[in-house]
């Protein structure tokens, strides 16, 4: 005798709606994320400073004022080069400059440290001619995008490390390595992830079994110790090529459950979904279910978690390079850079060595904003 | 109750054999094997090894058997023994050189714990009571630079900020009288004064995410029914916060306990590392760098079993709190 | 039209000595980035000693947020506004006390929850904490509003668990609420609600998420302790069947504002709005069996940024323009207990 009210009405025509109604009723899923996304004002910051960095790390070459090997050898531990506009004598000038530099040391500490030269001036120039480099590996140019045009010049504008190189421009090169390698990582965890997690949720029973012992297995170790464990197992006669790519497989190895997690517990409360009932009764093939609808309603969940692997996958790289057992030089990472910043006595003296990680913060935060900001639009209904 | 400890308990023993299973793979890892090397070092520092003496240290190990049969000695020493093979670069037995580190490193990891939960807890309950309030905002923000700094680099920069400003260097578990003293109740004092560097850096980047999800948790529990039932039975409403949202949220939390305790011993290597501190750190490192593979291998074992035994605590204090996994245990 | 019907604000009945509480102008919105969501928009009801009051509507009527008014227990951000005024006795002297005015979170509306107005849900599972025992749940309202110890409480709730005919009592009062079945859980939950003897029991769809068998038991057993502890009861649901086997007044609720209000015969009988007509004709009835099924084209718009004039205005076949969506429709008397906001009745008198 009784009746749901509500449940057999027809949806109130479109023309009966306001504009702004209107575009609400018919606004697709990515659109409603895009408009939930768009409040988060930290994600919405963090997109062009991560921009930035992309462009850093595509043109590494031309932005970096030197080579990242190039040795300036009367500056070692040269502190970062102050830009003036107005000289020693109160002359403003709209062009930059730098000063020259000499090594003084203390008498009775013996520390070296280095004073501003006031009688040479250097202005600072775009598009100077520096030493050449290969853009690419490819095509062999000199112009850098900033610097100065005397080659001798103190131009170090995050200092200059023990054998004199210059700190930014091995920033900008390490950004290269430290974030390619994240991104690497994280195509090889997304693969081992959505190929073990889709087996072990779609199949069940054993197999189901033995994937989520394994990832049990996976989280109860330590993620540093075992990372140390199977980077000391890579041969130390590998090339540095060879080096990464291991590096870049064993994070990978160990850092697929999460996202395994993720795609089973979809994959199993999906199966249960009346939309897949109602596709499998319309005769839908599994592939073609799998395709159209469960992978859809999970793209967002994927790009979510890759988002927040990435930091995870820059500060572990970080870490271990750090420690001496990841990265090793010549090639220049983040963490490579930090090494010379563990002794206390090194870092009290020459606390510029620091800069390379205000790169990894900022990067690390950023990534972590966007997460944020996905992960809220990825609901958009809330 | 002791029903479902049982059942747990059982759970564990494949997962104990697989840990030790890998352990021994990574023992075996690097190209090699352990007796060379150690032969090597013994006749680089001067020492002549006699080949009887070879041939024991031979048996002990089986090293002249079969891999799979070296498991089981290996497996066999650590069980009847209590010997987890032997150090080549500290020349001692495993177990030696492990012991009393581990014992700092593990009063580290819980002195963590404890520490993240007592600044996240109450922070994320305020937080999501008082949701896009002002101090949420900044809690969330520094939230985020807890988790976006590692924890090496906290530690330098703090070393570094405190060597700055004081000229004292903040390194180590005791002041220099008490480093390589006896235990006493002193050194204990000592301990406990300068644990707290350790402990507040390895902290962050746990107390960061912590934060988030018991605010997350905590904020969709408050908008459930039973909240609005205590509500409209007049339950104050401080007394009915605790009593209900709360305690619903923690707990899927305290099963997260068995989750951080690895990332807590992993911040804790890398820290101590940092911080040249006396616990398993410094050692785990060294011993990867000179391929020292039994020590290694054996804090891997015994930092993995820890844990597992960590996570079967956590879920035993689970059914202990909630009835509902209780209850469900019975029925498996 | 004009001449013999009248404007009121509320079926004026202060005088009578029966009504224990009545409610005026009730406005709950909910200040949202997208604009004011008026979930409650200018309700009056009267309820009266011993008689239950149904509240019917579709979802999203607003029929419970209107009775989590009450009790100004809405859920953030939605402000209470209006006057709430309660009928109670302190000291043996008859009081009125408007609740519209007190503190949501003070001392004295928490008297009134649980004690003078108690409340039950929908879903006895959700409305349960699932980690408290109901033993716990029902003795924590009793020791709240009155001065017993903790053993003269677990007295009184297993007293009361006897009452709404729970098997086993004692062992109930100790188990957790997923122990028990959905309707030993919402008998549970209607002694909890009714363990401190109050006026008012507001039943707020209690029997949507029940078994069919048991829905009947369960209001039967509402009516049953409605006349034995002399309550008056408040009741929500979307189900006419429902309506006609509870109440004695009912109000029709639609986007916020109530737009029949009369005694249940009346509405079964002799409703004049056309949003009753045409719920009452969407109900299935084994008397007319041929033919399909009315129903209500359209769906209820959202509260939010509505047009002027009548909400039904868009659904409804008596529609005119230019004088539905003009201005805001009043609340106009038709009989003594009969109320209809519309203003084409005197068409659909004639038409009906």
């Amino acid at each position: 005798m009784s009746v749901e009210l509500g449940k057999e009405m027809e949806p109130m025509p479109l023309d009966e709606m306001k504009e702004e109604e209107k575009s609400v009723e018919v606004a697709s899923q990515w659109k409603l994320m895009w408009w939930k996304f768009r409040k988060h004002k930290l994600a919405l910051i963090s997109a062009p400073i991560l921009l930035m960095l992309f462009i850093i790390i595509v043109f590494a070459e031309f932005l970096s004022p030197h080579l990242p090997l190039e040795r300036f050898t009367d500056y070692k531990y040269a502190p970062p080069t102050k830009i003036h506009f107005v000289d020693a004598e109160g002359n403003f000038s709209f062009r930059p400059f730098v000063y020259g530099m000499t090594q003084e040391i203390d008498s009775e500490t013996f520390q070296r440290t280095f004073v501003e030269d006031t009688s040479q001036k250097y202005p600072i120039h775009f598009f100077v001619e520096g030493k050449p480099y290969k853009m690419w590996g490819l095509f062999e140019m000199k112009t850098h995008f900033i610097g100065v045009k005397d080659a001798g010049a103190p131009f170090f504008l995050t200092g200059t490390d023990s054998l004199g190189r210059d700190l930014l421009s091995r920033t900008f090169y390490g950004s290269r390595i430290s974030i390619s390698f994240a991104l690497i990582g994280i195509v090889f965890t997304v693969i081992f992830g959505l190929i073990l997690g889709g087996i072990s949720g779609y199949f069940g029973g054993a197999v189901d079994t033995v994937i989520q012992r394994l990832i049990d297995l996976l989280l109860c170790i330590p993620a540093i110790p075992l990372w140390m464990a199977l980077a000391a197992a890579l041969p130390q006669s590998w090339s540095p090529l060879k080096i990464y790519f291991g590096m870049v497989l064993i994070f990978s190895i160990v850092g697929w459950t999460g996202l395994a997690r993720v795609v089973r517990g979809k994959l199993l409360s999906l199966r249960e979904e009346d939309f897949t009932m109602a596709a499998r009764l319309a005769g839908a093939s599994n592939m073609r279910i799998i395709s159209k609808h469960l992978l859809p309603s999970f793209a967002s969940y994927i790009i979510i978690n890759v988002t927040i692997s990435i930091p995870v996958t820059i500060l572990g790289e970080t870490s271990l390079s750090f420690l001496g057992l990841g990265l090793q030089s010549p090639v220049v990472s983040w963490g490579v850079l930090l090494q010379e910043a563990q002794k206390l006595e090194n870092l009290a003296h020459h606390p510029w060595l620091l800069w390379p990680a205000v790169f990894i913060v900022v990067t690390v935060l950023m990534f972590n904003f966007i997460g944020d900001g996905l992960r809220d639009a990825a609901d958009p209904y809330k | 109750m002791i029903h479902y400890i049982g059942h747990r308990l059982l759970q564990l023993i494949p997962l104990l054999i697989a840990i030790s299973i890998i352990a021994f793979v990574i023992i075996q890892l690097p190209p090699g094997d352990y007796l060379t090397t150690y032969i090597n070092q013994l006749e680089l520092s001067g020492t002549k090894v006699s080949e009887s003496a070879i041939v024991a240290l031979e048996r002990q190990y089986g090293l002249d058997k079969p891999m799979y049969q070296q498991y089981f000695i290996w497996m066999k020493n650590i069980l009847l023994h209590g010997d987890f093979g032997r150090s080549f670069s500290w020349n001692e037995p495993v177990s030696k050189v492990i012991g009393e580190r581990l014992v700092l490193t593990m009063v580290i990891s819980i002195f963590t714990l404890i520490v993240t939960w007592l600044i996240a807890i109450p922070i994320g309950i305020y937080s999501a009571v008082r949701q896009y309030s002002v101090l949420d905002y900044i809690f969330s923000f520094i939230g985020f630079i807890g988790l976006a700094v590692p924890n090496f680099l906290i530690a330098l920069v703090i070393v570094y900020f405190v060597f700055d400003t004081t000229g004292i260097a903040i390194t180590g578990l005791f002041s220099p009288e008490y480093a390589d003293a006896p235990w006493s109740f002193a050194k204990v004092l000592d301990l406990l004064q300068r644990i707290w560097v350790p402990v507040l850096i390895i902290a962050t980047a746990g107390t960061a995410g912590l934060i988030r999800t018991m605010r997350g948790m905590l904020l969709d529990e408050l908008s459930k029914q039973y909240v609005v039932t205590a509500r409209a039975k007049g339950v104050a409403e401080k007394k009915l916060l605790f009593k209900y949202p709360v305690r619903v949220a923690v707990n899927p939390l305290i099963s997260t306990i068995g989750w951080t305790l690895p990332t807590i011993i992993s911040g804790e290597a890398i820290v101590s590392i940092v911080l040249n501190l006396p616990t398993t750190g410094p050692v785990l490192l060294d011993a990867f760098r000179t391929q020292d593979m039994y020590l290694a291998g054996s804090f891997i074992l015994i930092l993995s079993i820890l844990t597992v035994i960590g996570t079967l605590l956590s879920d035993i204090l689970l059914a202990w709190v909630d009835p509902r996994i209780r209850f469900g245990g019975v029925e498996e | 039209m004009e001449e013999n019907t009248q404007t009121v604000h509320a079926p004026d009945t202060k005088e009578d000595d029966q009504t224990i509480l009545e409610i005026h102008d009730l406005k709950t919105y909910f200040h949202l980035d997208e604009g004011i969501l008026k979930a409650v928009d200018g309700v009056d009801l009267t309820i009266k000693r011993g008689k239950t009051l149904g509240i019917v509507g579709e979802s999203g009527s607003g029929k419970s947020v209107a009775t989590k008014s009450i009790l100004q227990i809405v859920d953030p951000p939605g402000k209470v506004e209006g006057e709430i005024k309660l009928k109670r006795s302190r000291k043996g002297k008859e009081e009125w006390i408007d609740i519209g005015k007190l503190n949501p979170t003070g001392e004295k509306i928490r008297d009134i929850r649980g004690a003078e107005i108690s409340m039950i849900f929908q879903e006895p599972m959700k409305a349960f904490s699932s980690i408290h025992t109901i033993g716990n749940q029902i003795t924590e309202a009793i020791l709240i509003h009155s001065e017993v110890d903790q053993e003269e409480a677990k007295r009184i709730a297993i007293d009361f668990l006897i009452k709404v005919g729970m098997s086993n009592p004692e062992q109930r009062f100790d188990q957790y609420p997923h122990e028990l079945s959905g309707g030993m859980r919402q008998r549970a939950m209607i002694a909890m609600a009714l363990c401190c003897n109050p006026a008012i029991l507001i039943a707020d769809e209690p029997t949507t998420a029940l078994d069919v068998t048991v829905q009947a038991q369960v209001l039967d057993l509402i009516n049953h302790l409605k006349e034995t502890l002399d309550t008056s009861v408040i009741f929500i649901t979307h189900d006419l069947g429902v309506i006609a086997e509870m109440s004695d007044e009912v109000a029709v609720m639609y986007l916020g504002k109530v737009i029949e209000y009369t005694d249940v015969e009346t509405l079964f009988y002799g409703a004049l709005h056309p949003y009753t007509q045409a719920l009452l004709k969407s109900i299935p009835s084994v008397a007319h069996t041929k033919g399909e099924l009315d129903s209500i084209k359209g769906t209820v718009p959202i509260p939010m940024n509505l047009p002027k004039g009548c909400g039904f205005y868009s659904r409804c076949k008596y529609a005119v323009n230019g004088v539905c969506n003009v201005d805001d429709i009043p609340f106009t008397k038709v009989n003594d207990n009969h109320y209809v906001r519309c203003v084409r009745l005197d068409e659909i008198e004639n038409r009906g």
